[in-house]
């Protein structure tokens, strides 16, 4: 794609410096020149927000990080010194606790924007997989983290996710003992963790640099999901999308400053106020609300192996969602049928979500098997069946022709003609 | 270089040896960082634990730490004792008879680590559809000699290397 102006610096130690290291033409071509669909919606601001989101996680995680200690001694009674003691310490794990979950629902809005508008699809393949991997590494810190304070909740998700390994044949329990360092979850468990929650957002920065390269070598998506085909279809990142992302990111920050400001600890667990006791689970464990489907999976299979399996058989099948939607048509805008399908995976994606809250007996159990089976068909069969039943509806020719009919003022004589046909 | 015609040359050996000896030395770095995580020598180090029984009164179930986790040690009634004998082998996901799971001679004393083999939970004592242990994370049952009866545990309650060392007390480990 070609940007719409090209950066030359008319200062002349800015050019010296830039003919030496092009790295504000490289800015400037990806940020400020860099053409974008203009068609883009408010769904397609998550990119921007998610990347400020991992900025507030490291800011707040590398100033909180000067006041805990990482012993199970002291791990405990640090947090509550950040909370009472340490200046403005109290706003700012409750930045980091809240923006973590900020950072999940940014992130499952920008995959479900991603399945609704084909955005995995040719030749965005590598990009999606990029992301999946982006999404696997964020659960890794945000499970790691949540064991840092050291309370009821954080011991006992780290003993139950930890153990998830042990479902592995012959190996299992070698693999628990080494990544506990002991014979159960304890200081050593503590002490990687902690290293660990440090050195994975770098890791996710890495990566997300690729996942932003692997997106301006093969363009957005967009809402109508075909391809740009002139400059008329695009209009330059700066100023449309950085004011439109702008715009986004504030109002995505009311939300998380309502959480942080007024209902901080709505999201978390009370037990975890209670200082971790390798004697006693509590009654009912559950996982923070982000991770909630996934433990609905692993408990509606009646088997340790096969719950392991299929949980992360749910994330593994997001990499071969390119191959196995056979569609040609990305926007499900112009998918009448997988239109429907996509809103049915979306709830029951939100009903596992409220299954793996509430306690593993009864009519739960059979309703979590129900939309786990589901889950998995939707992906496997259906998404690849679709492609060859649906017939899709006509596409507009250019992004600018169906930007600029949809806001043509009175309807032109052409358009109220054309417009039942296309959209019948 | 080599060609098709001269098979396999000097240079070749010298490419997979050069390989080889290199996989090698990465291996043989990467093992220290690997296995740094494993148990260190303090923690393979912990003493076993004695325990005196005289304290535990028949039905009582008390919870000792070893090796950080933690160990039930149930004083099991006659009832109890009775209902994990009269259970069919048949009935149960993971078969072992009563009698293998105790000390000869010491029926009533069950000796189990407290931690659930599904994804290790503490289960809670006295609860469960059979009069033994619940789990309350993912729901498994066990019964009174902490077999698992009902639920996604795929193996009973462990029975961890102990001893009499005299009529009323144990050491384990």
């Amino acid at each position: 794609m070609s940007g719409h102006e090209t950066f030359q610096p008319q200062n002349k130690a800015l050019a010296w410096f830039e003919r030496r290291l092009p790295v504000f033409g490289l800015l400037h071509s990806s940020f400020v020149a860099y053409p974008t669909p203009r068609n883009l919606n408010y769904w397609w601001t998550f990119g921007g927000i998610l990347s400020v989101m991992l900025v507030v996680q490291l800011v707040t995680g590398i100033v909180l990080v000067m006041h805990f200690v990482p012993t199970s001694a002291g791990a405990f009674d640090s947090v509550e010194h950040i909370m009472r003691n340490v200046n403005y310490g109290w706003l700012l794990r409750y930045i980091h606790a809240n923006g973590a979950s900020m950072f999940f629902l940014a992130v499952y809005i920008h995959i479900f924007r991603g399945l609704y508008y084909g955005s995995y699809k040719d030749p965005r393949e590598v990009l999606w997989i990029l992301g999946v991997i982006l999404f696997l590494l964020m659960m890794a810190t945000a499970f790691m983290g949540y064991v840092l304070p050291w309370g009821q909740m954080s011991f006992w998700a780290a003993t139950v996710i930890t153990n998830l390994f042990s479902a592995i044949p012959l190996v299992g329990d070698a693999i628990v003992t080494w990544l506990w360092g002991g014979y159960s979850v304890d200081e050593p468990t503590l002490k990687r963790f902690f290293s660990l929650h440090y050195l994975l957002p770098f890791v996710i920065f890495g990566v997300v640099l690729l996942h932003v390269w692997a997106l301006h070598v093969v363009g957005q998506n967009n809402p109508d999901g075909i391809d740009v085909k002139s400059n008329k279809d695009t209009v330059p990142f700066t100023p449309h999308a950085t004011v439109k992302d702008s715009f986004g990111l504030i109002c995505f920050f009311i939300l998380f400053a309502w959480f942080v400001f007024y209902i901080p600890n709505y999201l978390g667990h009370p037990d975890n106020y209670i200082p971790a006791n390798p004697l006693q689970t509590p009654p009912h464990i559950v996982p923070e609300w982000y991770f909630l489907p996934f433990y609905a999976i692993l408990r509606a299979i009646p088997s340790k192996l096969g719950g392991v399996v299929a949980m992360f058989a749910s994330i593994a099948v997001l990499v071969f969602v390119p191959w196995l939607d056979t569609s040609k048509v990305r926007s499900a805008r112009y998918r009448p049928l997988y239109r429907q399908f996509f809103w049915i995976l979306l709830i029951v994606c939100i009903g596992l979500g409220y299954l793996g809250a509430k306690p593993p007996e009864g009519g739960y159990v059979i309703a979590a098997r129900l939309l786990t089976a589901y889950y998995f068909i939707h992906f496997l069969v259906i998404l690849p069946l679709l492609g060859y039943i649906e017939t899709p509806k006509p596409l507009p020719a250019s992004i600018s022709e169906s930007v600029l009919k949809k806001h043509a003022g009175a309807p032109a004589a052409a358009g109220a003609v054309r417009s039942p046909e296309r959209n019948g | 270089m080599a060609t098709a015609t001269a098979g396999t040359t000097r240079r070749d050996f010298l490419y997979i040896a050069t390989a080889a000896v290199g996989a090698v030395g990465t291996a043989a770095a990467v093992w220290p960082l690997i296995h740094q995580m494993n148990p260190d020598a303090s923690v393979l180090a912990l003493a076993s634990t004695e325990v005196d029984l005289t304290p535990i009164a028949e039905g009582q179930i008390v919870t000792v730490k070893w090796r950080g986790k933690p160990v039930f040690i149930s004083h099991r009634t006659k009832k109890e004792i009775e209902e994990a004998r009269a259970t069919p082998l048949a009935q149960l996901p993971d078969p072992q008879p009563d009698q293998e799971r105790v000390k000869e001679g010491h029926d009533q004393w069950l000796v189990v680590v407290g931690v659930c083999t599904h994804l290790g939970c503490v289960p809670l004592g006295h609860q469960g559809d059979y009069d033994g242990w619940f789990c309350p994370c993912h729901g498994s049952h066990y019964d009174t000699s902490g077999r698992i009866r009902q639920g996604p545990a795929p193996a009973n309650l462990e029975v961890p290397t102990y001893e009499f060392v005299s009529d009323t007390s144990i050491r384990i480990g």
